[in-house]
């Protein structure tokens, strides 16, 4: 089996580039040029040292002592929570905006759903003094405000999704007719695993650092250079991607990727796309999607805004149909007392994203001698709202 | 010859009405064509409302999210279709996303639209490569014109070949944008003539901001017509009867 994609950009069954023929131009200059562009020694060099020097790489795997105790296995986790901005996200603008300015674009668009990736973007746009508008679904505005302030204290203007269900799925609606409208000087900066070849494999590889720094801490930390099981919240799939894509190979490792089940698989609030989703096209990707029987695409539901979106990238939905990645859910309730636990225990707190991704240590078979990783995707700072809000309940228990 | 086949040989100036089925209400979408044909309109599209309809602005976005309300479903706008069938031989194009046929099964999507009387599809989101290698014998075996888009910024190669994979006629977006964008036709002649030297295969129609007598008079100075989407959707959200706003409408076009 083979988990790179073909040079159509399929994984499998899965992937392509399903876009408007206005389109065309730039994803197809994307495609030809993206591999010879990111491998030059020139681009590896700045992405690296700004990697290291602004995004504060390599980010620690920390042997969680406490938890590991609790759960009676060896638990370690990469924090990424650790990153400038506070999450994974950065490590992927970075390596955009380096690829946008060697294509001599001057204005950048993204889509965001929590803000995450609109802040990590609107931070690498400040950074080069590119233009950059941000589109947000009406309904994330004002879920995430401080996050709209954050964008526009750097310089990003924010425009609403007004579409739709004015969410994540519809600011992607709106950024990608923005590209459409604006095909010469714009460069669309997506932000996970998602849309059409060659923004997954793209994405993925900028996120592969998170595995490549796996693998050398390992060895340093446990005398082999692979854990026996990788735990990752799936959204879009970004930080699942880079936690695993060194390890696609080796099938010694376990990859198990942590689906957000909203209020339960059956209330019909849910973003549990593999188990509630069949297959379809999203975003320019066919892929396992969220929609009725009429093709219309549904919306889904979490706690967590990052892991709100309908589709899953393509490497992932390859992961799931050909076994070789385990699927499972984590739903609201159990992903705050997940974060709670790990607060407590190791003072940390975590993203409600990787809340989710914590979440599966408790419903999955652990032993002693076992290694695993736990990808911290994001601090929790952002959350904190619904933490407190929580709270007290967490306490009551 | 199928009716858009036919349409072409015997006329010039082509008007070609998008509607989007199911707007402004679930069963307007019969009365709304035999409107647009009784007003001298040469052939209509019929868009089947999507949840992300990634290539269309705000006019048709909203448009489908009101039909989408109203529940509209394929199966009624093919039996709309067959309805309007009884009584018109107008040529009718069905547009849509490929997500929509894909779940529906697109062997039985292409085989229901033959047979309900639907001439062509235009399916933006299906890529060239993919529909030549998979459903051109099927598509070409039921007699249907699949139809593709070309932008200013698609390369004379590219515009070839999607010429080539075309039938009925190809769709000449007129700059880069999603639809309902008003825009500079004058701006654009460089590429429509350039367009019309290359001597393609199919006859053009230039659609997307098409919206008055002007952009459409333009059009037609450089292909065989044009396609009015969006400002025939504003059209309809004008107070009187769908009767009244369709012939009004199509007057200010060709007066």
């Amino acid at each position: 089996m083979n988990y790179q994609p073909d040079t159509k950009g399929f994984y499998g069954d899965f992937g392509g580039a399903f876009i408007p023929e206005l389109l065309y131009p730039n994803v197809e200059f994307l495609r030809k040029h993206y591999l010879e562009i990111i491998g030059s020694e020139s681009f590896q060099k700045e992405f690296n040292s700004l990697l290291q020097d602004f995004a504060g790489r390599p980010t620690p795997l920390y042997f969680a002592k406490r938890l590991s105790e609790k759960y009676n296995t060896n638990v370690f986790l990469k924090r990424e929570d650790l990153n400038h901005t506070g999450a994974h996200k950065i490590n992927n603008t970075i390596g955009q905006i380096l690829l946008a300015q060697r294509l001599g674009k001057k204005r950048i668009i993204a889509e965001t759903g929590a803000g995450q990736h609109g802040v990590a973007t609107a931070t690498v746009t400040a950074l080069m003094g590119l233009q950059c508008v941000v589109y947000m679904g009406k309904v994330d505005m004002e879920r995430q405000a401080p996050n709209v302030a954050r964008m526009q204290m750097l310089g990003a203007e924010v425009r609403p999704a007004l579409s739709g269900s004015q969410t994540l799925k519809d600011a992607t609606n709106e950024a990608i007719r923005d590209w459409i409208n604006h095909p010469e000087d714009t460069y669309y900066l997506i932000g996970s695993v998602v849309g059409p070849h060659p923004y997954p494999d793209m994405v993925a590889r900028f996120q592969s650092v998170i595995s490549e720094e796996m693998k050398q801490q390992l060895q340093e930390k446990t005398g082999r250079d692979y854990p026996d099981k990788i735990i990752a919240c799936v959204g879009g799939g970004s930080n699942a991607a880079g936690a695993f894509y060194h390890y696609l190979d080796n099938k010694k490792v376990e990859l198990i990727a942590v689906e957000a089940e909203g209020l339960g698989l059956k209330s019909g609030h849910t973003a549990a796309t593999t188990q509630t989703g069949s297959e379809g096209i999203i975003h320019g990707s066919r892929t396992l999607l969220m929609q009725n029987e009429e093709g219309q695409i549904t919306e889904p539901y979490s706690i967590s805004a990052g892991l709100d979106y309908p589709g899953i990238g393509p490497l992932h939905a390859h992961l799931f149909k050909s076994g070789r990645g385990r699927f499972m859910g984590a739903t609201d309730q159990e992903a705050l007392n997940a974060a709670y636990e790990l607060t407590r225990l190791e003072g940390i707190i975590p993203a409600l994203e990787s809340a989710h991704a914590l979440a599966a240590l408790g419903k999955i078979e652990l032993t002693k001698d076992e290694n695993v990783v736990v990808n911290l995707s994001g601090r929790g700072d952002k959350d904190l709202q619904a933490y407190i809000k929580n709270l007290s309940d967490f306490e009551k228990d | 010859m199928n009716r858009i086949e036919n349409l072409f040989q015997n006329k010039k100036n082509i008007l070609n009405i998008y509607l989007t089925a199911g707007y402004p209400k679930l069963n307007d979408t019969v009365e709304i064509v035999k409107e647009l044909e009784n007003a001298g309109v040469d052939m209509v599209e019929i868009g089947m409302p999507f949840s992300d309809p990634l290539a269309d602005g705000p006019v048709i976005q909203h448009s489908s999210t009101v039909a989408l309300k109203n529940c509209m479903t394929l199966n009624l706008i093919f039996s709309q279709i067959q309805e309007i069938r009884k009584s018109s031989d107008i040529p009718i194009i069905m547009m849509g996303y490929f997500n929509q046929l894909m779940q529906y099964g697109e062997e039985a999507f292409f085989e229901k639209a033959a047979h309900c009387g639907v001439d062509g599809l235009i399916i933006p989101d299906l890529p060239v490569e993919i529909y030549s290698e998979t459903y051109n014998d099927k598509v070409k075996k039921l007699g249907l014109d699949m139809i593709f888009l070309i932008s200013p910024q698609t390369e004379n190669e590219r515009i070839r070949l999607l010429d080539e994979a075309s039938s009925g006629f190809l769709y000449v977006v007129s700059s880069a944008s999603t639809t309902g964008k008003i825009s500079n036709m004058e701006q654009e002649k460089s590429y429509f003539e350039r367009i019309q030297k290359m001597k393609l295969k199919n006859p053009l129609l230039i659609g997307f901001g098409i919206s008055d007598k002007k952009s459409y008079d333009t059009a037609c100075n450089y292909a065989s017509g044009a396609i009015i989407g969006s400002a025939f959707i504003r059209a309809l959200e004008k107070n009187g009867s769908i009767k009244q706003s369709v012939h009004e409408f199509i007057k200010t076009i060709r007066p």
